[in-house]
């Protein structure tokens, strides 16, 4: 269960790099983790640190410690479909990701995590690197306008209606989808007598 | 006038239960397929109290953190534990495992099809995103997260919108020596790894008919590596060939009424697509990765790109790419040394993948350590009854037990940092076959052909005389 929002005002910096992948976002090393561990330490960890463990001083992540808006290249979170990407994400305290594009899964998975994915235009992405260049820039971000504004710089992002819905209400898609539980139940009863191949064979003779 | 409908339009009706006016749909799991990396799905489960809905098509399999030796008596306990775990959630939920000693273990996407739980015209989910793979059979097969992995555990469907669709239509005949996974590096090299982003893709045209069911899968496999969560073959001959008899596979009547429903899963002659890309079969050649995605691949007798001679935007992630990869920039990629070789994984780990490296490397030795780890345990039953192991162990490579292996390294098996591995498998992402490691992607036959000249090679001299 995630809570819902509509706006949120934080720190946004820059990580210019396209393709920036799952298994960078979270090695898979630190995969069998509990969660409740938090993974925020393992965000983009072999990109953060060098071979032995030590900070790299210039990266942006580890310079602006507070910041909860990423802006980053195309094919953002694109890979594996391991939702730790986000965990690492959100434990991190980072709540919108502005990309030109996104992978599919990861997109899902942020919002299950009630965390944004913004697309954005190339153009908006061009100006924005060389606005937040070098720095941090307080920003402001509406989901009821799909609006982000940093600085001078007003952008207008998309997101898929049924996300942005998601992502101010905070729902279960559990709770949700037990309301649906009679024509779940009907359609598998359809299935059955339609399509008794659709079931798997072994399971019926029990082997 | 309406126009016909796709493939996919077909599936997608079949499954749907809910259409919601924001245009979500609930859509009916027909096989839902969980592995080790699924705990923190469980977890939720744990956390609300809630049991399994359909335990009956829920499929466990141990395949990513699987050791691929010595696996009585696994040493690592973070491994051991990610085993355990999936032992307690299967049994805890009454769910059928295919445990380390079972001999249909093996990784999920090979698995599925390899038991017949893969079928045309299910939904097939799993918290992987190569779950592309089973869109090999005409299936609707999709990754997903671990929240909906919970989701489908509770609930048995799963909310999804419907993407659009993409036809990629090959024809003409690919040479010898050229192979589905060369075919998939160059549609991604092509339209970016990002370019059917938001779409399903089919495939067609006569170069796709004509490929068996593992090239199939391959080529479905490797659909996310473009961006795409689905994708997809009309199911035909070749598939009711591979399926008849299966374990899980319908029998008697109920497999002459599957046919049937199976032979009306094809896009009407009318349908539109949303984007339509067209390729030759007989122009593409080897093909090999010389960066750090999957986009970043070109034919082997190709020249690594060079930054200067490319416009801005491109130019910063090819010069990081190759400052990763350790490669000059201009030079040709053939010829470029390896240190090891990997074949295996979902993308190019079954039967036919192991018998044309095997044809590479028959009476002949490595010149570079290697690893083969067989996509599942029946895929090694059935290479070792072909002889195949002895081609591989008397080139000089070891020849393991079945597992994700060294395609991701969560049981161990690591491309040491700085080390440069020529690899069947599909991601050349930083990092992901151990720390530092330096992936090149390329299809078994290449591996096996690096192998041989500790380089990468242009495999179609080495298979003259050797195909059957
Ligand atoms: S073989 Fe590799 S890509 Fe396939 S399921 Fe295993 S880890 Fe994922």
């Amino acid at each position: 269960m995630t809570f819902g929002w509509t706006q949120h005002e934080g720190h946004a910096i820059a990580l210019p790099a396209h393709n920036v992948d799952t298994d960078q976002l979270i090695p898979s090393r630190f995969m069998s983790t509990p969660r409740d561990e938090g993974y925020g330490k393992f965000l983009l960890h072999d990109l953060r640190r060098d071979a032995d463990g030590n900070e790299h001083k210039h990266f942006p992540l580890n310079r602006f410690r507070n910041a909860s808006i990423l802006v980053t290249g195309r094919n953002f979170g694109s890979g594996s479909s391991r939702e730790a990407a986000v965990y690492a994400l959100v434990d991190a305290g980072i709540r919108a990701v502005l990309a030109p594009s996104f992978g599919d899964i990861f997109s899902s998975n942020a919002i299950n995590n009630g965390m944004l994915p913004a697309q954005i235009s190339p153009e908006d992405h061009i100006t924005l690197l060389s606005l937040l260049d070098d720095t941090s820039m307080l920003a402001q971000i509406c989901l009821e306008k799909n609006h982000i504004s940093i600085g001078d710089c007003s952008i207008a992002f998309e997101l898929d209606p049924t996300w942005r819905t998601k992502l101010i209400n905070g729902w279960d898609d559990i709770d949700l989808t037990m309301q649906h539980g009679e024509d779940i139940k009907n359609h598998k009863k359809n299935l059955e007598q339609s399509a008794p191949w659709a079931l798997p064979a072994a399971n019926r003779q029990r082997s | 006038m309406t126009s016909g409908r796709t493939l996919l339009d077909k599936l997608w009706a079949a499954h749907e239960i809910v259409l919601r006016d924001d245009g979500a749909s609930l859509l009916w799991v027909d096989r839902h397929l969980v592995h080790e990396g699924s705990h923190h799905a469980f977890g939720k489960l744990a956390d609300r109290e809630i049991a399994v809905a359909e335990p009956d098509l829920t499929f466990a399999v141990v395949d990513h953190y699987a050791p691929t030796r010595h696996r009585e008596r696994i040493s690592n306990p973070q491994i051991r534990y990610m085993i355990e775990t999936l032992r307690k959630n299967a049994s805890k939920h009454h769910l059928k495992l295919f445990d380390l000693d079972d001999p249909r273990q093996g990784i999920v996407h090979v698995v599925g099809p390899e038991q017949g739980l893969t079928l045309p015209g299910l939904l097939i989910n799993c918290g992987d995103s190569h779950t592309s793979t089973h869109g090999a059979f005409g299936a609707l097969a999709f990754g997903i997260g671990a929240t909906e992995v919970a989701h489908v555990l509770a609930t048995q469907t799963i909310w999804q919108k419907k993407p659009a669709v993409m036809r990629i239509w090959i024809d003409g005949q690919l040479g010898p020596g050229v192979s589905a996974k060369d075919i998939a590096l160059n549609w991604i090299a092509a339209l970016g790894a990002d370019g059917a982003r938001g779409h399903a893709i089919e495939y067609g045209g006569s170069a796709i008919r004509n490929l068996t069911m593992e090239g199939r899968m391959t080529l479905c496999n490797l659909s996310i590596e473009g961006g795409a969560r689905f994708g997809l073959i009309a199911p035909d001959r070749t598939t009711f060939d591979y399926l008849k008899g299966r374990p899980f596979a319908p029998t008697g009547s109920q497999w002459e009424a599957a046919v049937e429903a199976w032979t009306g899963l094809r896009t009407d002659d009318d349908a539109r697509f949303d984007q339509e890309v067209r390729l030759n079969g007989s122009d593409i050649a080897p093909t090999v990765t010389w960066g750090t995605s999957p986009e970043q691949a070109i034919p082997v007798t190709a020249a690594i790109p060079d930054p200067k001679l490319l416009v801005n935007g491109k130019a910063r992630s090819v010069e990081d790419a190759l400052e990763y990869m350790k490669l000059p920039a201009g030079r040709p990629i053939e010829g470029t040394p390896i240190d090891q070789v990997f074949v295996g994984s979902c993308t190019n780990g079954r039967i036919e993948d192991l018998r044309v490296a095997a044809a590479v490397l028959a009476g002949r030795k490595a010149k570079v350590p290697g690893l083969v780890s067989p996509g599942s345990a029946q895929v090694k039953t059935q290479a070792e009854q072909e002889g195949l192991d002895k081609v591989f162990i008397d080139a000089g490579l070891e020849w393991a037990s079945p597992g994700c292996s060294m395609c991701v390294g969560m049981n161990g098996d690591l491309v040491q940092p700085g080390k440069r591995c020529a690899s069947s498998t599909n991601r050349n992402f930083r990092g992901r076959q151990g720390p530092g490691s330096l992936t090149h992607l390329m299809s078994p036959a290449m591996v096996a052909a690096a192998a041989v000249t500790g380089e990468i090679t242009d495999v179609r001299p080495l298979l003259k005389g050797r195909l059957a």
